[in-house]
């Protein structure tokens, strides 16, 4: 049966109503019209629905909406103070750290776990962080060239 | 900011339009050549002038392609869609150097059959070619027409005029601006453009060439309603399909019923053996999925798929159409004392497997369907919907909007018409389709899997003096468009079915499986057969480079393998055999960056060299690749690719690069690890657990050389890398190890059992 959820999303207060086992990702992309998060694979493989509870990236494709509670969801959307760009979305635009830009949002959202608990990652740490997130048109390079350039900027 | 005007959109923004203006299809011309469909634009037109370049010759309305905006901007109007290859950046790019006006004042649309120029498809890495020249010329014409038209305003001379970001200024200071000629109809646009215009010499390029930063990536990263994905349309419904575990299996029976009940369900459709459903909400239409897939029994095909371990030898007992595609010095013997050689080489099945599931919104409304799509060909897309919904052209329109990357034809096509289904059983409501994962890699259209069989003759001076070669292939073009048939999935599953076209019969040099099979070296005598297979096992169609990349593997791995019977170096063996100065030029390019020695790979650790000619007529590229083999692991570990490409003339540099180090990332990706997995039954990869692909630590570091030629037309440059890079890392496990791999990929049992 739908029921109603109150959710903390990018520090709103924000209900939605619908099956207790809805994905959130579901949720956050049709009832709260957030575009960061995007379906990838519905299977918690690739990334690209990737946002933050309480700090930590999850899969919100696998995560139902009734497992979210009182959490602080935090997706690509909730970066940007304003208008002004987070360092990480800045560095992606810097290093031009896309094609297609499909996967992108989840990667600056896990790299902004990374970086939140890691303020000076090694390339090889942030490789691993990256390493569950699927590109496909190839940018990794510039990926990690991007979160190296946020990290050294946020120092 | 670079957002595809949807209809609404367009509307909307017509308002602002003072000068002649007539997007549309009336100066379209409709017929393509069918049979050499790489050269769609640039052959397709009779009556225009023969003097136009690319997209022109068919579509030669100027303000089709572009118009001045009483604003201050300029909307540019492109037949090539965006699909993450940065193209709208670099076309902007151009008719902002040809207007002289800031590349900021430029908007651009993509592919849209509301509006602006049909150039059929955007594929073959000729993006450039035929658009960015088409807008190269349409640019120019455009600055006289305004050039012109300010020398008439201002009563002024054209000798005494100049202009700066869209501003005419006279040698008094005098002055007038596109915006006001614009705004007080006194320049029109139109007119056919006649190709009189002279575009800039490159020596004067202020903004072609540079490194300019993708306009469409903010928007992308920042979560702004830039993907097809994200749009939301009033009273959006939506939609999923079910699809039978393997291509071609006809529904028997399903329990619609229980669909049905499912809270939110709006329909289910079903026609033939097509099957979808409707829902209030994504989830509920991905339970309804669920449940009627649970029920539906499919027919068992009586044709097992063949042996995914024994493919290559299936391959080539397929019926099989053989053309003769190069003979030279055929009635001449092979020279007595010449050694021979000879090898076998395959690479499997790939999928597109792109990283977002193939999407479409449909709506149909009083007697219209309106489809957004992320499609490489909207026109052609358009027609085939048409046919299956029993529709004219002109009441169906196809809108391009960006979906993720996209190596060619996908799921992209099959999805529209899905969604146009589904959406004619909720009229006036949008219905949007996602497909899930599984049915992009189990239903969309893949990569033909190829065998290949070489022979050659070696002089006693280390000279190739005999070159046999032959391949083994379905055809890889099977898009929507097409003649004799219709290319989409759901059409081949509607009772009574549309039939798939025929294989398309591409022409050299372009080819199809036989793309680069005609090799570039300077071989005096030389046959190259080509068996087109005219019955697949698994549904195929375009993926990047069609069968470029397996006979470039397979061209530049056994010029390898001559080189060693040779006792050869092999950038020496392959300079040998060169004479063209931009060959050689990348050749020597990639070997002097990478520090080449031809030293004998040790302790496992091994370089590579490989070199082709996209297409034979398109980019030159040459790769040198250091790779590391653990030989109780099986693991090959690629550490760095050296490339040097000649794309021709660079109209964005760091476009270029991330085309570049984007092919070399999936080269590796695909001779490391992609293959498609199947049984008997069904394609058995499913997710990415099933299809696994190249992840950051995997990635190589990359260092390319981009030999720019500002002087000679841009041939190209997305898909130049894939095959040097590729057949470059084969040649280094050689290196390496001293033993050969044949057969793609280089996966740790093939490794393992190769070093045993």
């Amino acid at each position: 049966m739908e029921k109603y959820f109150l959710m903390m999303v990018n520090g709103s207060a924000r209900t939605v109503r619908c099956e207790p086992d809805t994905p959130l990702l579901y949720a956050l992309r049709n009832d709260l019209a957030l575009n960061g998060p995007k379906f990838g694979c519905g299977l918690g493989q690739c990334g690209a629905c990737s946002v933050l509870l309480d700090g930590k990236e999850i899969r919100s494709c696998v995560m139902p909406v009734s497992a979210v509670g009182k959490a602080k969801l935090t997706t690509l959307e909730g970066l940007a103070a304003g208008k002004d760009l987070h360092p990480l979305q800045k560095a992606f635009l810097d290093e031009q750290a896309a094609q297609c830009g499909y996967c992108t949002g989840g990667m600056i959202v896990a790299a902004k776990a990374l970086l939140d608990g890691n303020r000076n990652p090694s390339l090889a740490q942030v490789k691993e962080a990256l390493d569950g997130h699927v590109c496909r048109c190839g940018t990794q390079n510039r990926i990690v060239k991007a979160v190296m350039r946020a990290a050294k900027e946020m120092a | 900011m670079t957002a595809v005007l949807t209809r609404r959109r367009f509307v909307r923004d017509a308002g602002g339009l003072l000068i002649g203006f007539s997007w549309g299809a009336q100066a379209q011309t409709q017929e393509q050549t069918q049979s050499q469909p790489q050269l769609t634009a640039s052959a397709a037109s009779s009556s225009a002038s023969p003097a136009l370049p690319g997209s022109l010759k068919a579509n030669p309305r100027l303000d089709s392609w572009i118009r001045i905006n009483a604003d201050g901007t300029v909307q540019v109007q492109s037949g090539k869609a965006e699909l993450g290859q940065g193209v709208l950046t670099a076309l902007a790019q151009i008719v902002a150097e040809e207007l002289d006006v800031d590349i900021a004042r430029i908007r651009i649309s993509g592919a849209n059959t509301t509006q602006g120029p049909d150039e059929r498809y955007t594929y073959g890495s000729q993006s450039i070619e035929l658009s960015g020249s088409a807008l190269r010329q349409a640019g120019a014409e455009a600055r006289a027409v305004l050039v012109n038209a300010a020398a008439l305003a201002l009563k002024a001379d054209l000798s005494e005029l100049q202009v700066r970001d869209g501003v005419v200024r006279t040698t008094g200071g005098r002055q007038m601006t596109y915006w006001m000629l614009a705004q007080q109809g006194q320049a029109s646009f139109d007119m056919a453009v006649r190709g009189t215009a002279r575009p800039k010499s490159p020596a004067d390029y202020r903004v072609v060439g540079k490194p300019i930063p993708r306009i469409d990536l903010p928007a992308k990263l920042s979560g702004e309603a830039a993907f097809l994905q994200d749009l939301r349309l009033p009273g959006m419904v939506h939609g999923r399909v079910v699809r039978p575990l393997r291509y071609g299996a006809r529904l028997l029976s399903v329990n619609e019923a229980a669909a049905r009940r499912i809270p939110g369900v709006l329909a289910v459709v079903r026609h033939g053996s097509f099957l979808g459903v409707v829902a209030r909400r994504e989830e509920q239409a991905i339970r309804a999925r669920d449940v009627l897939a649970r029920s539906a029994q499919w027919d068992k095909l009586a044709e097992p798929l063949p042996d995914a371990a024994r493919l290559p030898e299936y391959l080539r007992k397929l019926p099989s159409e053989d053309t003769l595609i190069a003979a030279t010095l055929q009635d001449q013997p092979v020279p007595a004392a010449a050694r021979r050689l000879q090898a076998s080489y395959s690479r499997p099945y790939l999928s597109h497997a792109s990283v977002g599931p193939s999407c479409s919104v449909a709506v149909m409304r009083a007697g219209k369907m309106s489809v957004w799509s992320h499609s490489q060909g909207v026109h052609p897309l358009r027609e085939d919907l048409a046919r299956v919904l029993g529709m004219q052209n002109a009441d169906v329109d196809v809108m391009h909007m960006a979906g993720a990357g996209c190596c060619g034809h996908n799921g992209a096509d099959d999805v529209a018409l899905d969604a146009a289904l589904l959406a004619r059983a909720v009229e006036g409501r949008p219905v949007r389709v996602q497909w899930m994962r599984e049915d992009e890699f189990a239903t969309s259209p893949v990569g033909p899997a190829m065998a290949i069989t070489v022979r050659a003759g070696l002089s006693a001076e280390g000279r190739v003096v005999d070159w046999d070669y032959e391949v083994w292939s379905n055809t890889h073009a099977m898009r929507p468009g097409q003649p004799g048939g219709v290319n989409l999935l759901a059409a081949s599953q509607m009772e009574p079915a549309f039939k798939p076209s025929e294989p398309l019969r591409i022409p050299q040099p372009f080819g199809d499986g036989d793309r680069n099979a005609v090799p570039t070296y300077d071989f005096p005598r030389k046959r190259v057969v080509n068996h087109l297979l005219t019955r697949t096992p698994i549904r195929g169609s375009s993926l990047r480079t069609l069968g470029g990349h397996g006979n470039m593997v397979a061209t530049e791995c056994f010029m390898d393998e001559l080189a060693t019977l040779a006792n050869a170096d092999p950038v020496k063996f392959r300079l040998d055999h060169l004479k063209d100065p931009r060959a050689r030029a990348v050749v020597e390019a990639a070997a002097a960056r990478a520090g080449w020695t031809g030293a004998k790979g040790v302790a496992g650790k091994g370089r590579g060299f490989a070199y082709a000619r996209y297409k034979n007529i398109q980019t030159y590229g040459a790769a040198v690749a250091d790779v590391a083999v653990d030989r109780d692991t099986g693991r090959v570990r690629v550490e760095r690719i050296v490339m040097a490409i000649d794309a021709g003339r660079v109209i964005n540099a760091d476009g270029v690069r991330n085309q570049i180090e984007g092919g070399v990332v999936q080269a590796v990706s695909w001779t490391l690890k992609e293959h498609l997995a199947f049984n008997a039954e069904s394609i058995t990869s499913r997710d990415w657990a099933s299809y696994p692909v190249i992840s950051f630590s995997e990635t190589p570091e990359i260092d390319i050389v981009v030999i720019d030629r500002p002087t000679e037309a841009p041939i190209g440059a997305g898909e130049g890398s894939l095959g040097p890079a590729s057949a470059a890392v084969v040649n280094a496990f050689f290196n390496a190890t001293g033993r050969r791999i044949r057969d793609l990929p280089l996966t740790p049992e093939r490794v393992k059992k190769v070093l045993a």
